[in-house]
């Protein structure tokens, strides 16, 4: 079926082994692929790193004993990110989020409503943020992660995960109802 | 002026992460402090937008049937495992043939529109019209309780069979209530669990054949799960991930 020694090399895992990744690793590829489609911001890029990190799931399988198999994944998904940016994109593992850029709006749950009501705007100002902001939302309010395997998976200390989460809350807070042309005309004026 | 409460604890709270007293605390200050009142909702609202807006996006199926075919259970593996120029020995060909057998078997199990999985899709789509149905206003549930104590009893004397009833408020899955349903001609007890404002409808029916592995997919962009437990047959459906779907089922099958 498969072509020579790719097929050698992939066989590193015996026939029960293989059941376990499917029953246990398979389940998580669309966790795998959402998660490399933000932090990349595109799907086609997302879908070759998504392959790849499943190939590093595949033959780190061994290695995994047991415990909570999504986030072990995401780790892997999250690492092969990370190192594709540094080679394909790397200018982007160094913004910042400008504060004074998007000044504190005056926030109210209304605006915020208006301005949330639109996927496209949503995608825009997710995907302005700095990477590491993005990722631990995209864990908490897509993937629904609790702050122990988001600290898991990004390897941040679990102290810190509830502050990672508030600074990248109000930082989307705050390029969300910027991006708002019926609230604030000065979004026209595009760089 | 400012809180530092509201750039902190706030986010545990709305997170479900804090333990049950500082959780305490929280709400007491909450009332006392309106910036961190105002600003737990503008969170809330924004939660709200962020799940409403489909942000989710599955793996694309042309990934998946490469991945499935590199890594999963090999549809035909075998010739792999005989390396080139080596005369397999009559044991090696032994276990080519177990493989091929295991493989036709579970390609036959795991194709869809093969087998007996036809008949699955059928009935996926069935729960998954069940579940849009129970979305209309008023269709959820007919007894709303987040009490088991309450729901259970409520199914007695309507069904012939006695659905699982739990709580799992602590896990995250808030028993929301029950109601009865008909999928197929088949008379089932339909559980309703809260998941962060999503709403999962768990089906139940009797039946008599052996406890299965979970077998998943999605239609409509709704999940599905479903599995074989203790004389039970199980579809849990909703638009959560399908890791939370899984977590559910968990804790249905302890």
């Amino acid at each position: 079926m498969s072509p020579g020694g790719e097929g050698e090399e992939l066989d590193v895992l015996d026939s029960q082994e293989r059941e376990r990744f499917e029953q246990l690793v398979l389940p998580h590829l669309d966790a795998a692929f959402n998660l490399a489609r933000w932090i990349l911001r595109g799907r086609n890029d997302a879908e070759d790193v998504a392959q790849e990190a499943m190939l590093r799931a595949f033959r780190f399988f061994r290695g995994f004993h047991g415990g909570d198999v999504r986030a072990w994944l995401l780790q892997i998904v999250r690492n092969s990110c990370y190192t594709w940016l540094e080679k394909n994109r790397p200018m982007e593992l160094n913004t910042e989020f400008d504060e004074e850029l998007y000044p504190q709006p005056g926030v109210t749950p209304e605006s915020l409503a208006i301005a949330g009501d639109n996927r496209e705007r949503l995608t825009r100002a997710l995907e302005g943020l700095p990477p590491r902001s993005r990722e631990v939302l995209v864990l908490r309010e897509l993937e629904g992660c609790s702050y122990k395997e988001i600290a898991a998976i990004t390897s941040m200390p679990i102290g810190t995960v509830m502050s990672a989460l508030a600074r990248a809350r109000q930082r989307l807070e705050r390029a969300l109802t910027q991006a708002n042309p019926v609230r604030n005309q000065e979004a026209n004026r595009e760089l | 002026m400012s809180c530092e409460l509201t750039q902190s604890v706030l986010h545990g709270y709305l997170d479900g992460e804090l333990d049950a007293a500082r959780a305490a605390d929280f709400e007491r200050h909450l009332i006392s402090c309106p910036q961190c009142a105002s600003a737990l909702e503008t969170q809330e609202t924004l939660r709200t937008s962020i799940q409403q807006a489909g942000l989710y996006e599955r793996a694309p199926s042309t990934l998946r049937r490469k991945i499935e075919s590199q890594y999963g259970v090999p549809a035909a593996v075998t010739p792999m495992r005989v390396k080139a120029g080596v005369r397999p020995s009559s044991w090696q060909w032994l276990a080519v043939a177990a493989a091929l057998f295991l493989a036709v078997f579970l390609g036959w199990r795991l194709i869809p529109g093969l087998g007996a999985n036809r008949a699955q899709v059928e009935l996926a789509s069935a729960i998954v019209d069940a579940h849009l149905r129970s979305l209309q206003p008023g269709h959820l549930e007919d007894v709303v309780s987040t009490d088991q104590h309450t729901v259970k009893p409520w199914f007695d004397g309507k069904v012939n069979f006695a659905p699982p009833v739990r709580d799992f408020a602590g896990d995250g899955f808030p028993l929301e209530g029950g109601r009865l349903d008909v999928v197929e001609g088949r008379e089932v007890a339909v559980l309703v669990y809260g998941r962060r404002k999503h709403v999962i409808n768990v089906f139940v029916w009797p039946m008599s054949e052996a406890d299965t592995s979970p077998q998943s997919g999605s239609q409509l962009g709704y999940n599905w799960i479903s599995w074989r437990k203790a004389g039970m047959e199980m579809y849990a459906v909703s638009d959560v991930s399908p890791a939370d779907l899984d977590a559910l089922r968990k804790l249905l099958s302890e």
